[in-house]
Order: structure tokens, then C-alpha cells, then sequence
């Protein structure tokens, strides 16, 4: 009990350890790749549009007429402290436009991914259970066919289908202009915003807006948990207590679910966290598709803007939410799966 | 004769992996003869508007001139369809050249001498595997955009830079295995050069499980393009043909119900990308001895007629 009790803390500080360097490659990466960026971030943005005696004094105030290993040395502490700055074209600060629009992208990505995790874990189940039917083959190219198709072409024939020739859903933004204008924004996410307030109609407006792209980025998430699944409850089926469950007479329905099943999904929540990458960037592309306000549109936004201190900042934030979800994942994975620790 | 090592699992695959694989191979042909045959099948240029001094109608719906109809710019579909595939090809081709000849050596190195360099190198690759792969791709082709243009090097550059840890990754991974084998130690105690061990022994082993990631990751290279295509940051309508940007076109063109300019570019994306996937998970279900080992232990439990032991389920 005891020796478990250490090797547990001793998992936990080790991998505590080693998330520092990532985040120190990271965000070594980002600053590295920021600067290798034609022109400096005022001149990017601003040049030819201001006197160059502005641009100077605006150089000196953003500190980039400083050496390179101290803008280094200040960004770090900066992105550690999360203090971003602020967006050079609109004088908007970093971390606003985090929780303004990353909250819109958190509600996209949430809702997207219960719906991959209901549609990919049972038609994954299915097509593992039925190995070399037509059910498996079917589940298997739907997985594969999903997966192949990028989020912009889903979403693109979603809009064609069910907003323009069904008339159903509106096919693009987070609500109706009128609704938005009048929500009260506590939490930024609009589905809560509208329930905390009781405004039942603005909640239907939300919700209708939110089922195009949250099914478009779902199913394509779906897609790879199908395969992930399937293999998996391959693997767990031939296991010695799974061989042992049917020996000692357990019926075969019972063995699956309670055995098979079950061990069957541990590797999914490892998988699961991998999946953030790709969640964020299928948000990106459907953000784009749906006109979804989301921090993926922004990024693009100010990428073409060439507003280099805004988009620091967002890949910034991006890089420190990549650490921080594998950490969580793999400490997840720890108190579920003994065999992680040692 | 024996059969070449490389087409192997194509002789051994049978039932249901056979099927994915040959499908698989079927498809991406097709999309290679397109490739390489597209200035005889295309009917007009990639950015061609008009045929004997008659300008192409705009977003004109199909017809016996245009079979695909004709895109907002008055180019023809089928014609960018048919070249589109041409540059995904090459793109492909090239992010694939690049990422092995990184991200192989890299990991055989790095795997075989061990030490600092190795955990150096793999905290590096696991940073850069932990990031969201099409941001990397973005700023990778925004930041070589202002140097090498907005044509296919950048973009097959923009997607090697993704690929190259999951290469090394696997190499190292498996090097790592290799290296403790008694043929190895025995290479090595014969006194042959570090090198020598690490080219005819190491490689030699290692290199079986690229074919299967190669085509896996050729799939995810057709759909990183065409997302960087879409976002604005792929391929330059003036340089090529390209399918992610002519959905990026067609996505203005949905709410006036005009489907023909979206749903072949698109088409042609999943079908590629399908095919290069059946590939790879065929290869995967052959060459994978954890999925494969079952169908090898049935025989065995016919003959010894226990077959009411194994759950119908799994006929």
C-alpha cells in the first residue's frame, strides 16, 4: 500500500519534471520561428501606413531594438506569467481575445468531441465485435472515409444540404445577430450565457447554430477513435483473462462487456489526448468554414494581418495547452493503469 | 526466384486485409496515371478561361463543354480536378523524400549511439510531435513564403517539417530493439565498423516498418495540403492547381446553391486520401504480427476439433 503510495508520487514528480524542458522547447520554438519572420512585428504590421518616426518609437516601446537574448529571456517570463501583450492592429490584449474567442472554440471542440466519443467508441466496439463481417467492414470504411474527409469538405456539403437546400440550420456563426447583440456574456460560452438566463429561445438559436460544425469536426474525430477502438478491443480479446474468463465458463457476452470491453478502453484515453492536436487543428479549418469565431479564425485572422505579436501570443497559448493536456493525460493514465507508473 | 521484400505483404495478405490493400493500390494508380497524364486528359489548362477567343461562362453549371462546370474565375473543374491531382502527387512525393531522408537517419543515429544526443533528441521530437500539426504547417509556410514563393517545395517543406518526428520516432523506437540482438553483437564483435552495423544490420530491419507509415502519412500529407490550401497559405492559384483552394472558392458559392465548383475538388481529396489509407491499413493488418497472430492459432484449434470453443462471433 505504502510502496504504491511512493511509486505514484514518484511517477508524478518525474513527469512533472519532464513537462519543464517541453514547455522550454516550445516556446524556444515559438520565439525562434516568430523571428525568423520577414521584418520585425511593427514594421509587418504597420509599415507604409505610418510615419517612420512613429514606427521607430513604437519599435523601441514593444523593446525590439533590445539584444536578441534579452527579447528572449522577456518573452519567456512573459509566457510564463501569461502576459502576452497586445495586438498591434487593434489593441486588443492577448488574453482577452483567449477567453473572448477560445471559449468559443472550447464550446465547438467540446461538444465535437462527446459526439466522437459516443459515435467512434460504439462503432468502434461494434466493428471489433463483429471482426471480418460486413458490420466491421462497414464501421471500418466509415472510420476511414470520415477520417479522409476534411472538415472544410463535410462542412461545405453539411451547409449545401441542411442549410441551403433543406433550409433546416443556419450554416454559418455562433448566433443570430440580433441574439448575440442582446446575450448577456457571463461565461462566454453561449449555450450556458443563454440557460443562466432562461432565454429559451436564445438557447434554441445557440444550439441550432452550434450542430453543423459540432457534428462536422465530431465525426471526424469519430474516425480515428473507430480504428483506435477496434484494434484495441482486438488485442484485449486475445488476452490470457479473457481466455481465463472463458474457462471458467463466464458467458461469452459477459466476458466482452466486463472484460474485454473495459481493458479495451484504457489506451483510448491516451489516444483521446492525443487527439487535441488534431482537435485544435480541425477547429481551425471548421472555424474557417462556418465562420465560427473561434481563436483558430483569429489566428488566421491575424496571421494575414501579419499582426506577429498576436499570433506569439495565440501559438503561445496553444503550445502551453498542449503541455498541459498530455501532463493531465498521463497522470490520468497513471491512477487508472498501475502498469504506467513503473 | 523469391518475391521482393517490398511486395511481400501484397503475396501474404489475404481475406479482408487483401481487399483493403488492393482497393487501396487501385485507387492511388488511378490518381497517379491522372497525375502524370494530365496535360493529355485534362481537357483545358489549370488556369485556362477561355478556348478559341470564347471566354468560359462564370460558375456555368455542368454541360457537354464543361462536364464539372466552371468555377468562379471561369477555369474549368474537371481540368483543375485533373491536375490538381498532378500537384498533390508531387507534393506528396516530395514531403516523403524529405521527411525519410531527416527523419530515418536522424532516428537510426540517434537510436544506435544513444546517450545525451539521443535524450536530447527525443525531447526536441517530442515537442515538435506534441504541437498542433497544421499550426506548425501554417507558420512553416508563412514564414518560407517570402523566400521560396507559394509553390509545391514550400508546401511539401511546410509538410516534412510535421512528418519528420513520427519517422524518427518510429526508427528510433525500433533501433533501439535492433541494437540488442545477438546478430548485431556479433557484427560488432567481428570488429565491423559502427557504420557498417548501422547500414547492414539496423537499417536493414528497421526499415520494414516505413513502407506502412509512408502511406499512412502520404493520406495525412494530402489532407495537410489541402487544409493549408484552404486556409490561404498553400499553393498560389497562379502556380498550380490545387484542391484545398478551390474549396476554400467554393465554400462563397454554397449559399447560391452552387455545388459542381466544391463537390469534385472534395471528391477527389477523400478518394485519394482513402486510397492511400487502404494502403497503409493494409499493410498495417498483413505486417502487424499483434492482429494478425489469430488467424495463424485457428487452424490449429480446427484440427484439433475445439472449434465450439471459439465464439461464433468471430467466424
Amino acid at each position: 500500500m505504502n510502496s504504491q503510495g511512493t511509486s505514484l508520487r514518484a511517477y508524478v514528480l518525474t513527469r512533472l519534471a519532464l513537462a519543464i524542458p517541453t514547455v522550454l522547447i516550445l516556446l524556444t520554438m515559438v520565439f525562434g520561428l516568430m523571428r525568423v519572420a520577414p521584418g520585425d512585428p511593427i514594421s509587418a504590421a504597420l509599415g507604409g501606413r505610418v510615419p517612420p518616426e512613429e514606427l521607430e518609437q513604437r519599435r523601441e516601446a514593444a523593446g525590439l531594438d533590445e539584444p536578441l537574448i534579452k527579447q528572449y529571456f522577456q518573452y519567456l517570463g512573459n509566457a510564463l506569467t501569461l502576459d502576452l501583450g497586445t495586438t498591434i492592429n487593434d489593441d486588443r490584449k492577448v488574453t482577452s481575445i483567449i477567453v473572448e474567442n477560445g471559449s468559443a472554440t472550447l464550446e465547438l471542440t467540446m461538444a465535437a468531441f462527446a459526439l466522437a466519443l459516443v459515435v467512434g467508441i460504439s462503432i468502434g466496439l461494434l466493428a471489433g465485435y463483429y471482426r471480418d463481417t460486413w458490420i466491421d467492414l462497414s464501421g471500418r470504411m466509415f472510420g476511414i472515409v470520415i477520417y479522409a474527409a476534411p472538415v472544410f469538405f463535410t462542412g461545405y456539403l453539411a451547409q449545401l444540404l441542411f442549410a441551403g437546400e433543406l433550409g433546416w440550420l443556419p450554416s454559418s456563426g455562433r448566433a443570430s445577430p440580433i441574439v448575440e447583440f442582446e446575450l448577456d456574456q457571463v461565461t462566454h460560452f453561449y449555450l450556458i450565457d443563454t440557460l443562466i438566463t432562461g432565454n429559451w429561445d436564445a438557447f434554441w438559436d445557440v444550439l441550432q447554430h452550434l450542430i453543423l460544425p459540432a457534428v462536422t469536426l465530431g465525426l471526424l474525430i469519430s474516425g480515428v477513435l473507430i480504428r483506435l477502438v477496434r484494434v484495441n478491443l482486438l488485442q484485449t480479446m486475445r488476452g490470457d483473462y479473457v481466455e481465463a474468463a472463458r474457462a471458467r465458463g463466464i458467458p461469452e457476452r459477459q466476458v466482452v462487456i466486463q472484460h474485454a470491453f473495459r481493458n479495451a478502453m484504457v489506451p483510448v484515453v491516451t489516444v483521446a489526448g492525443l487527439q487535441f492536436a488534431i482537435l485544435l487543428g480541425g477547429a481551425v479549418l471548421t472555424e474557417q468554414t462556418f465562420n465560427w469565431p473561434g481563436i483558430g479564425a483569429e489566428l488566421v485572422r491575424y496571421l494575414n494581418e501579419r499582426d506577429y505579436i498576436a499570433v506569439q501570443g495565440i501559438i503561445t497559448i496553444f503550445a502551453l495547452a498542449v503541455v498541459v493536456v498530455s501532463l493531465v493525460i498521463d497522470l490520468i493514465n497513471a491512477f487508472i493503469d498501475p502498469r504506467v507508473r513503473y | 526466384m523469391r518475391t521482393p521484400r517490398i511486395l511481400k505483404p501484397f503475396a501474404q495478405a489475404t481475406g479482408m486485409p487483401r481487399t483493403l490493400l488492393y482497393s487501396g493500390v487501385i485507387i492511388v494508380l488511378f490518381f497517379v496515371i491522372l497525375a502524370i497524364f494530365a496535360p493529355w486528359i485534362a481537357p483545358y489548362g489549370f488556369d485556362q478561361v477561355s478556348a478559341d477567343g470564347v471566354r468560359f461562362p462564370k460558375q456555368g453549371a455542368p454541360d457537354s463543354a464543361h462536364l464539372f462546370g466552371t468555377t468562379v474565375q471561369s477555369t474549368d473543374v474537371l481540368s483543375r480536378v485533373v491536375w490538381g491531382s498532378r500537384t498533390a502527387i508531387e507534393v506528396v512525393v516530395l514531403a516523403l523524400i524529405f521527411s525519410l531522408t531527416i527523419g530515418v537517419p536522424l532516428g537510426l543515429i540517434s537510436g544506435y549511439v544513444g546517450g545525451k544526443l539521443d535524450r536530447t533528441l527525443v525531447l526536441i521530437m517530442d515537442a515538435l510531435f506534441a504541437f498542433p500539426y497544421l499550426l506548425l504547417a501554417i507558420v512553416i509556410a508563412f514564414l518560407l513564403s517570402d523566400k521560396l514563393g507559394q509553390g509545391v517545395v514550400t508546401a511539401a517543406l511546410a509538410i516534412t517539417a510535421v512528418y519528420i518526428p513520427q519517422y524518427y520516432r518510429v526508427v528510433r523506437n525500433h533501433v533501439i530493439s535492433v541494437r540488442e540482438e545477438s546478430y548485431v553483437e556479433a557484427a560488432r564483435a567481428l570488429g565491423a565498423k559502427r557504420m557498417t552495423i548501422i547500414r547492414r544490420y539496423v537499417l536493414q530491419n528497421v526499415i520494414q516498418n516505413v513502407p506502412a507509415i509512408a502511406t499512412l502519412n502520404a493520406a495525412d500529407a494530402i489532407l495537410t495540403l489541402a487544409a493549408l490550401g484552404f486556409l490561404g497559405y498553400g499553393i498560389q492559384p497562379t502556380e498550380a492547381a490545387e484542391w484545398g483552394y478551390d474549396l476554400n472558392r467554393a465554400i462563397d458559392d454554397a449559399g447560391a446553391g452552387i455545388w459542381w465548383t466544391g463537390l469534385w475538388p472534395g471528391l477527389a481529396i477523400v478518394l485519394l486520401v482513402t486510397g492511400f489509407t487502404l494502403v497503409g491499413e493494409g499493410l498495417n493488418d498483413v505486417l502487424n504480427p499483434v492482429i494478425r497472430a489469430r488467424r495463424l492459432r485457428k487452424p490449429k484449434m480446427d484440427e484439433a476439433e475445439v472449434e465450439a470453443e471459439e465464439e461464433p462471433s468471430h467466424a
